[in-house]
């Protein structure tokens, strides 16, 4: 999808897909080695930041009655917010200009992520979404989820997580070993993934995703072999598969540069993708982009497939990005500047872009090409142009063509990084 | 006349030359403290980086003195660098005398006694001046004793300063006006002008600066260039301040530019003599010489559609540099380009980074050649400098390459080290002198190509910066010369191929592979790099492919990262040169020319 930035500016309402909204709840019980999302192990300012969020709700949705049509609430539109809250000058402010023309329509999903949203007590998490349903609409049938950790679920919580109308949980469990859950600093153990599983399944969830990790030193294929066979009892809708990385600045990261920990090494992290890929494909999922799986189309993760698509997607809380227009914004990654800025009613922006239409073309390209969907040759832009490489591509079986699309083969996606740059473009 | 005086600043380098000339001009209030910026004279990027001078400036210096009289000083500044030794020997032919500056805590170096042997060529009065005083490691004594014992001059006639801190700078420009000779008075001879440097100005053409040594030089005269005879009609002369200050004439002792419609420094030659047309002088001033480009390379566009481009580039550029020489030549590799001949490594560095810097051009350089002769079956002599053009073996009957005299001054802890170097380079017939008691000067006969790749960063290296390096030529040699081509994934790369002594070629050909390695990334099949002469194989590497290289996640914040990678991977990617199917990066070839030894 190529988005002219002239064009689309206000043309939003003829998205045939509707944005999702995301909110960011920066905590957890404690952090994982790993890991290099923004949260912070301690619930000293969730007050503070639930308030905030509340704020940050406002700005963006506190026009909603002139925005309706009939009074009811249909969409977000968030005009004088640059006069009201604006920068005067600077990178954001070009951005903070161009709200007034940014309708976010009525959502099609809620994602709550983190962090552990699940670490919010019950009647804060009946606060949020009080509020997410005062400032925002939502479609009826709107896919809206919660991350979630095994440890502190309970009946009840799971109980008042689907009373508050969400219906989709991503369970982060990782590994059903306890060597690995231990190596990659997870509080939980095997057994309480388990009893975990049992209880949202108890609970009556019936679109479940599963975050699990490969790819440790302290894991054989065998042994991941087993964690999938285990967690695929409970038939998920849905799974995530991620392949361990150690990014800089996380404690794991840092083990790695000191020499305390490695990597498994090129050759066994292919051969655990490609095993993944097959294994899951043969119990009937979908591989439908590279570290996601899917038990039918349907459900695919439909928030997550908005990053990759272009489509619009508001973020609050700290950290989280945005997207309208060809335009991306993305607030601070700090509890405490992010509240501080609310409560001086400013945006609590951290920076932004504006991408020209090269810019969105190589995302569409490499963003699509990380899907099974592919890239539509046709829509590749101007600046796109597919040459003598793209034969050699199909002769190296990274790459096929199918209905006038693009579409990565499994060992395409193993080289997806570099896909895009041996289509010369 | 008397209050004339001519004057360079001869230093090791970092021992403060820039510093010394900055606070000079300071001093003589050529500039007030707002318009000073740090080190004038050096006034190119890429000297300030290097820390060295390529093109010297001159600039006169108003001195009022202690007894009350006004000075003009010359202060003449020279390049740096074993390449411009011959600029360095015309600079300081202009000169009457030099401050030898010494750094109080490092004490005499390398360069200081190459510097000074300069000096002494040239008879010029010598001044020992130790900077860095401030220092708290500044050990005056020490500095002074090598001083009198390793340069044998009188250690009593130190001037003290401090650069940095201004102090000591009268003292300096005392000792200038007191020591340094003025120059002799020769106005009513025929005009003898000694050219020492030439700048290319957009809007004034070149800009001769010279030193009159007989007669005076008018705007309207009619000047003869003795070296090809040229005659030009001057259109302006006068002093170098910080900008040109134009004056009536140039008499006899001064320094300063001349302008007399001349297009580009190419059409004057360094060391030559200006004299008058209608009156000239019988004989040039002495010490001219041509100078002859030692070192070949080829010059590519990284895109062939920006070769327009690069010759516009080149013929700019060239407007400033007379010691660049360059014809086309053209890679089946690389498309089309040019063979320049270079004064060496370094100029050809220097010449890179312009070329890309302020030209803006994305080039591949190949490995650079000397001059080799070949005499064939049938008689006829052959002069190659470009790989492309060795002539099929068995027409060979013999092969010489060039030798050259190299000159280098060591303390003597390092005689081993640079006696095994030197030896590992083929050099042969050493000798060995004793100039100071702590130093020792070796004398080699050495093949020039040894010496044009990195010989003297490895040497500085070795002797951590103590050694000094000099060289001329001497003569042809016989010597058993081969090709060597690089084949990446069987296809022969010709901007890689060299001429090489046979004794070589294995050693380059596996340094090739190695680096080559290196420096070209993994692609999704397997690359086979080889050295070859004629058909034998007699080095290789294999890059293996890549099978993976995805991220496993990509959210909402990983999309803008990941997409300014991508920009810059595609940025990098242009700059990239297809052989085959096989993307080999500019540093590639760049790494080649480092090939040697660790
Ligand atoms: N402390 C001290 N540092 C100095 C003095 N003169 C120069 N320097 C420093 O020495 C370094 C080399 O000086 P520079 O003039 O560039 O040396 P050049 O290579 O001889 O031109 C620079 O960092 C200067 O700041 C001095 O009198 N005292
Ligand atoms: S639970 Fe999730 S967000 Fe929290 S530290 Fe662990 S990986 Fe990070």
């Amino acid at each position: 999808m190529v988005c002219h930035m002239e064009n689309t500016l206000n043309a939003t309402s003829h998205n045939p897909n509707p944005p999702g909204l995301y909110i960011h709840v920066p905590f957890c019980r404690s952090k994982c080695l790993y890991c290099d999302f923004y949260s912070v192990a301690s619930s000293a300012t969730i007050p503070a930041w639930l308030e905030a969020v509340q704020r940050e709700m406002r700005l963006y949705g506190e026009n909603e009655e002139r925005s309706g049509g009939s009074g009811a609430k249909s969409g977000v539109k968030v005009e004088g917010y640059a006069e009201k809250h604006g920068e005067k000058s600077g990178e954001n402010a070009e951005i903070l200009r161009n709200f007034d023309s940014f309708n976010f329509d009525n959502f099609d999903s809620l994602y709550l992520g983190g962090g552990t949203p699940t670490v919010l007590a019950e009647r804060d998490l009946a606060a949020l979404m009080d509020s997410a349903h005062k400032h925002f609409t939502f479609l009826p049938d709107a896919e809206i989820t919660i991350e979630a950790n095994p440890d502190g679920l309970s009946a009840g919580k799971l109980k008042t997580i689907r009373d508050l109308g969400i219906n989709r949980i991503s369970l982060g469990i990782q590994s059903l070993s306890d060597a690995d859950l231990k190596y990659l600093g997870r509080t939980h153990s095997s057994k309480q993934a388990l009893d975990a599983l049992d209880l949202i399944r108890f609970s009556g969830f019936s679109n479940m995703s599963v975050d699990l990790i490969y790819g440790l030193e302290t894991q054989t294929i065998p042994g991941w072999k087993k964690t999938l066979d285990q967690i695929l009892e409970f038939r998920p809708e849905h799974l995530s598969c991620y392949q361990l990385t150690f990014e800089p600045g996380t404690p794991l990261g840092k083990m790695k540069a000191a020499g305390k920990v490695n990597s498994i090494g090129e050759k066994l992290e292919s051969a655990y993708f490609i095993y993944t890929s097959r294994y899951l494909e043969r119990e009937g999922y979908l591989h439908y982009e590279i570290s996601n799986f899917a038990r039918s189309f349907d459900l695919k993760s439909r928030h997550n497939q908005k990053y990759w698509t272009h489509t619009p997607y508001l973020g609050l809380g700290p950290s989280a990005h945005s997207f309208h227009s060809g335009s991306r914004w993305w607030n601070l990654k700090s509890v405490r500047k992010y509240c501080r800025l609310l409560a001086e009613g400013k945006p609590p922006i951290e920076s932004s872009e504006i991408l020209t239409e090269e810019q969105l073309d190589l995302e569409s390209l490499y963003l699509g090409l990380r899907t099974s969907a592919g890239v539509d040759l046709n829509e590749l832009g101007g600046g796109l142009r597919v040459g003598n490489a793209f034969a050699e591509l199909q002769r190296t079986g990274l790459v096929k063509i199918s209905n006038g699309r693009i579409l990565p083969t499994r060992k395409g996606f193993l080289v997806a990084d570099s896909l895009p740059l041996m289509l010369n473009v | 006349m008397r209050n004339i005086r001519n004057f360079s600043i001869i230093a090791h380098i970092d021992h403060g030359k820039s510093t010394l000339a900055d606070r000079l001009i300071q001093h003589a209030g050529l500039v007030n403290e707002r318009q000073f910026r740090d080190q004038i004279l050096d006034n190119m990027d890429i000297e300030r980086e290097r820390g060295i001078t390529i093109k010297s400036q001159t600039v006169v210096l108003s001195y009022k003195s202690k007894s009350g009289e006004v000075f003009d000083l010359n202060l003449i500044d020279t390049p740096g660098h074993a390449d411009f030794s011959y600029e360095v020997s015309r600079a300081l032919a202009s000169c009457e005398g030099v401050l030898l500056l010494v750094d109080a805590s490092q004490g005499v170096q390398a360069q200081t006694i190459a510097n000074l042997y300069a000096a002494m060529e040239h008879d010029l009065t010598i001044i020992p001046v130790i900077n860095k005083i401030d220092l708290p490691s500044a050990d005056i004594e020490m500095a002074k004793e090598q001083i009198d014992h390793d340069l044998g001059l009188d250690s009593d006639q130190v001037v003290l300063c401090s650069a940095k801190e201004g102090m000591g700078i009268e003292d300096v420009l005392e000792a200038i006006v007191a020591r340094i000779p003025p120059p002799e008075e020769n106005s009513e001879k025929p005009l003898a002008a000694l050219i020492f440097d030439a700048h290319y100005d957009p809007f004034r053409g070149t800009i001769v600066s010279c030193r009159v040594f007989d007669g005076k030089v008018r705007p309207g005269d009619l000047i003869r260039l003795m070296y090809n005879g040229a005659v030009h009609k001057v259109e302006e002369v006068g002093f170098f301040r910080l900008f040109r200050d134009p004056q009536p004439e140039l008499s006899a002792g001064s320094v300063g530019y001349l302008i007399a419609g001349i297009k580009t420094v190419a059409d004057v030659r360094i060391g030559d003599t200006i004299t008058m047309d209608s009156n000239p002088v019988e004989s040039p001033l002495p010490g001219f010489k041509d100078v002859k480009p030692v070192v070949f390379s080829s010059i590519y566009p990284i895109s062939s559609d920006e070769y327009p481009s690069l010759v516009d580039s080149l013929d700019k550029y060239k407007l400033n540099d007379a010691a660049l020489v360059y014809q086309k030549d053209s890679s089946a590799a690389l498309g089309q380009g040019f063979r320049c001949g270079f004064l060496g490594l370094l100029h050809l560095e220097i010449v890179q980074e312009r070329l890309e810097r302020e030209f803006d051009q994305a080039i591949i350089m190949t490995a650079p050649s000397v001059q080799y002769q070949f005499t064939l079956n049938d008689g006829t002599g052959l002069t190659v400098e470009n790989p492309q053009y060795y002539p099929d073996p068995i027409l060979i009957k013999s092969s010489a390459e060039p030798f050259i005299k190299a000159t280098i001054i060591i303390p003597e802890r390092y005689m081993g080290a640079v006696m095994k170097l030197c030896l590992e380079r083929r050099g042969s017939n050493p000798r060995i002198a004793y100039p100071t008691t702590a130093r020792v000067e070796i004398t080699f006969d050495m093949p020039l190509a040894e010496v044009v790749f990195d010989f003297y960063d490895r040497l500085k290296t070795i002797t951590q910066g103590y050694g000094s390096f000099d060289y001329e030529l001497i003569e042809y040699r016989d010597s058993d010369l081969v090709k060597l081509d690089i084949l990446v994934n069987g296809e022969r790369v010709d901007a890689l191929s060299i001429i090489v002594h046979r004794d070589r070629a294995r050693e380059w050909g596996l340094q090739v592979c190695d680096r080559l390695k290196e420096e070209i990334p993994r692609h999704n099949f397997k690359i086979a790099i080889q050295g070859a002469i004629g058909g034998k194989i007699i080095s290789r590497s294999t890059i293996s492919p890549f099978r993976k290289d995805v991220t496993a996640k990509c959210y909402g914040g990983d999309i803008t990262r990941k997409r300014k990678l991508l920009e810059k991977q595609k940025k990098g990617k242009k700059r990239m040169k297809m052989v085959g199917n096989v993307e080999i990066p500019q540093s590639a070839f760049v790494s080649v020319l480092k090939a040697r030894d660790e």
